[in-house]
């Protein structure tokens, strides 16, 4: 079986500036693997990249059911399989506002996949509870604390039930009883057999809960552990 | 004068009337400094009683000027001309602006009963005009019962044709000049025209197109006006009108201007022999302040009317044009955004003026539509601004976000940003749409009798803004209060408050 994200030599450039050169990985079913490094690395452009919201100059980002080449971005709906595979958490959790949370989570499975409403309702209202935010589900954005924000664009993002799930720096608003029982989440799903792939600058947080880690400077890898 | 050279002449009267207007609220000069009788009149009225003299434009010439010299000769004084606009002369030469008011000022009982006025000077006659394929079937206005009767507002015929709104069930139908009533007369949007006969003459040489029943409606008379506390001064203006009578000049300016006829004779020589005091003619009575309620509460709808249809044609037309400028290619950017430009930068009175006027040779738009279609294009313009601002007001990372899951861009903007926008866009939403109701009273302009303009017509009527005024205010705080408030409330609910 082949793994569920492969990113090889990728490049990406903003004009005339090299941001990411020759990037090379993969992450494997049941893994969770670390971007390491210090600001403008290129460990959230690896994740915007991967997620298709920027071109990328070089290399090629593979995953179950297609692969993204150079070029422009392509049109959303030559990206459904991508989609459909690959979620994203953003750093801020970019809720909708005006949707409650349980909308917010349903949306996708509505409206992207066409699923009747009960369905979509029943799987949403699953998704929050096994995230610990059930309760919360008639709540809006403004109305929930950040830890619980963020357990709600989690169950968002796994809502199409996708097999890779991007985090960009999910413990930088955080304090540390938090950030452990976020590390206990990302364990489970790991444990269910997705692929995480999180960009972060947190080390304790990548040393306690990480498989892999990879460190990046200037755009390229320079260790991998 | 053709249509569209009225159309601009119209706008740039009133263009120099408000700047008039701006300077006497501002500065009132004294009425009568040293040797000047300072008098008011209206040019746009034009031959034969005001006009601007074609020789030297600085200069005005007309029967008017004419007797104003005569007066002014009479009185040791040097004329000096104060440009008016017709409507507000009462109100200027009350407030100082100027001590004599002449530009075929009709003599009213009302007008009689707040100002100093002078005997009568000319004797007309209320005529109509109708389309000649008409003129047998419309020889008075019992004849025009159900039909559009076009006239110039505050005047004497207009107010004949409220009175037989009621009595004959025509309808009135009000222009602020007295080109274009014709104009629509021959072009067939009014039935008939009825104004007086000098007017009626003048606008049959001049364009043609409608013939002239030969039974006059009514009888009226031309007066000069003056300032309640000059009634001295108008009895010597008296004096030597009844001098100017007896000693012939009166009649050759009137020949000069041939406006002369044997009417004027008969009516001459009973102004001489017997001096009348008041009015004659068949002016109707005065009315009640109640009775035109009734017009207010019709005028009232028009204007919420008008103005919702006005506000939804601009929501969606500006909800396009944002879509179009945030979405589209450099070509729709740089269409939309010239629309919005020229919109923007043109009076909205011009607009109106061009859709009605301007494009009745290619589309006779009916003066309702007209002024939906005006002011629902004209604030579609400022519209899209508050909703391009809106929409470009949504995080980048939410429209990420809505990728991220799938959704395509038309459901990103349906589903995701353009609801977000509208909350942004509520509170600038709400203002602009008190601000139509307000601007809705420029639709007057093309014969739509609204809210303000009715009470315009009152407040002349009773010759007090006072109750009017007030009545005016209440209805449109009926309407303003209540908006606000719900999209306050709106506003709150959203924000979760």
């Amino acid at each position: 079986m082949s793994d569920p994200l492969v990113v090889r030599d990728l490049g990406l450039k903003r004009g005339a500036r090299t941001i990411l050169d020759g990037v090379t990985f993969q992450v494997r079913a049941g893994e969770l693997c670390a971007l390491m490094g210090a600001s403008g690395a290129g460990k959230s452009t690896i994740l915007r990249a991967v997620a298709a919201l920027e071109p990328i100059n070089a290399g090629t980002v593979s995953f179950e059911g297609g692969t993204l080449s150079p070029g422009p971005v392509p049109p959303q709906s030559r990206l459904k399989e991508l989609r459909r595979r690959v979620g994203f958490v953003f750093q801020a959790p970019s809720l909708f506002e005006h949707m409650t949370a349980l909308d917010n989570v349903m949306l996708a499975l509505v409206h992207a996949l066409g699923w009747p409403r009960d369905r979509a309702e029943k799987t949403a209202i699953g998704l929050l509870e096994s995230l610990g935010v059930g309760h919360r589900a008639s709540a809006f954005p403004r109305e929930l604390s950040g830890g619980e924000a963020q357990r709600v664009a989690i169950a968002r993002a796994l809502a199409p039930d996708p097999a890779v799930l991007l985090m960009d720096e999910p413990t930088s608003a955080l304090d540390p009883a938090r950030r452990g029982l976020l590390g206990e989440l990302l364990r489970d799903l790991v444990r269910q057999g997705r692929a995480l792939l999180i960009a972060t600058h947190d080390v304790d947080f990548a040393r306690s809960y990480a498989d892999r880690v990879i460190e990046l400077d200037g755009g390229r890898i320079v260790d991998a552990f | 004068m053709d249509l569209a050279s009225g159309a601009k002449r119209s706008v740039a009267i009133m263009l120099a009337a408000l700047a008039i207007g701006c300077r006497a609220a501002s500065t009132p000069p004294p009425a009568h400094t040293g040797g000047e009788l300072r008098w008011g009149g209206d040019a746009e009225g034009g031959a034969p009683f005001v006009e601007a003299d074609p020789a030297d434009p600085a200069r005005v010439r007309g029967f008017d000027v004419e007797i104003a010299e005569m007066l002014a000769r009479g009185l040791g004084r040097t004329p000096r001309f104060v440009q008016v606009a017709w409507a507000s002369i009462e109100a200027s030469v009350e407030r100082g602006d100027f001590t004599v008011g002449m530009s075929g000022v009709e003599d009213r009982p009302e007008l009689r009963a707040r100002h100093a006025v002078s005997i009568p000077y000319y004797e007309f006659h209320e005529v109509l005009a109708v389309r000649p394929a008409d003129a047998s079937r419309f020889t008075n206005l019992r004849d025009l019962a159900g039909r559009r009767v076009a006239t110039l507002g505050s005047t004497q015929a207009y107010a004949i044709l409220l009175a037989a709104r009621d009595s004959f069930h025509i309808d009135p139908i009000s222009y602020d000049d007295d080109v274009h009533p014709y104009a629509d007369l021959v072009a067939g949007r009014v039935d008939a025209v009825l104004l007086d006969n000098i007017i009626a003459e003048r606008s049959l040489r001049r364009s043609g197109g409608f013939v002239i029943q030969p039974n006059p409606v009514a009888t009226g008379h031309y007066v000069a006006v003056l300032a309640r506390r000059d009634s001295a001064l108008r009895d010597s203006i008296d004096a030597i009108l009844r001098e100017r009578m007896r000693d012939g000049s009166l009649e050759k300016t009137f020949r000069s201007w041939n406006v002369w006829n044997d009417a004027q004779a008969r009516y001459i020589a009973i102004a001489v022999a017997q001096a009348p005091s008041a009015a004659g003619g068949s002016n109707p009575s005065s009315r009640s302040p109640a009775a035109y309620l009734p017009s207010l509460l019709r005028a009232a709808i028009v204007t919420v009317m008008l103005s919702i249809l006005a506000m939804a044609l601009a929501v969606a037309a500006g909800a396009g044009i944002a879509a179009g400028r945030v979405y589209g290619s450099a070509l729709v950017r740089g269409a939309l955004a010239a629309y919005v430009e020229v919109v923007r930068g043109t009076p909205v009175l011009l607009q109106l003026f061009v859709l009605y006027y301007g494009l009745s040779s290619v589309v006779r738009l009916p003066a309702f539509l007209a002024a939906v279609l005006g002011l629902g294009l004209n604030y579609a313009a400022y519209e899209s601004e508050i909703y391009r601002g809106a929409l470009q007001a949504i995080p980048r990372s939410q429209l990420e976000a809505g990728r991220t899951l799938g959704l395509s861009e038309w459901q990103i903007f349906r589903l995701v940003r353009a609801p977000q926008a509208l909350r942004l866009a509520l509170a600038p939403m709400t203002n602009d749409f008190v601000a139509l109701l307000k601007d809705s009273s420029l639709v007057s302009v093309i014969t739509v009798v609204e809210l303000t303009k009715q009470t315009a017509i009152y407040a002349t009527n009773i010759g007090s803004w006072v109750v009017p005024g007030a009545l005016c205010a209440l209805v449109s705080l009926a309407f303003s209060l209540p908006l606000a408030r719900f999209a306050r409330g709106l506003e709150r609910r959203w924000s979760g408050a």
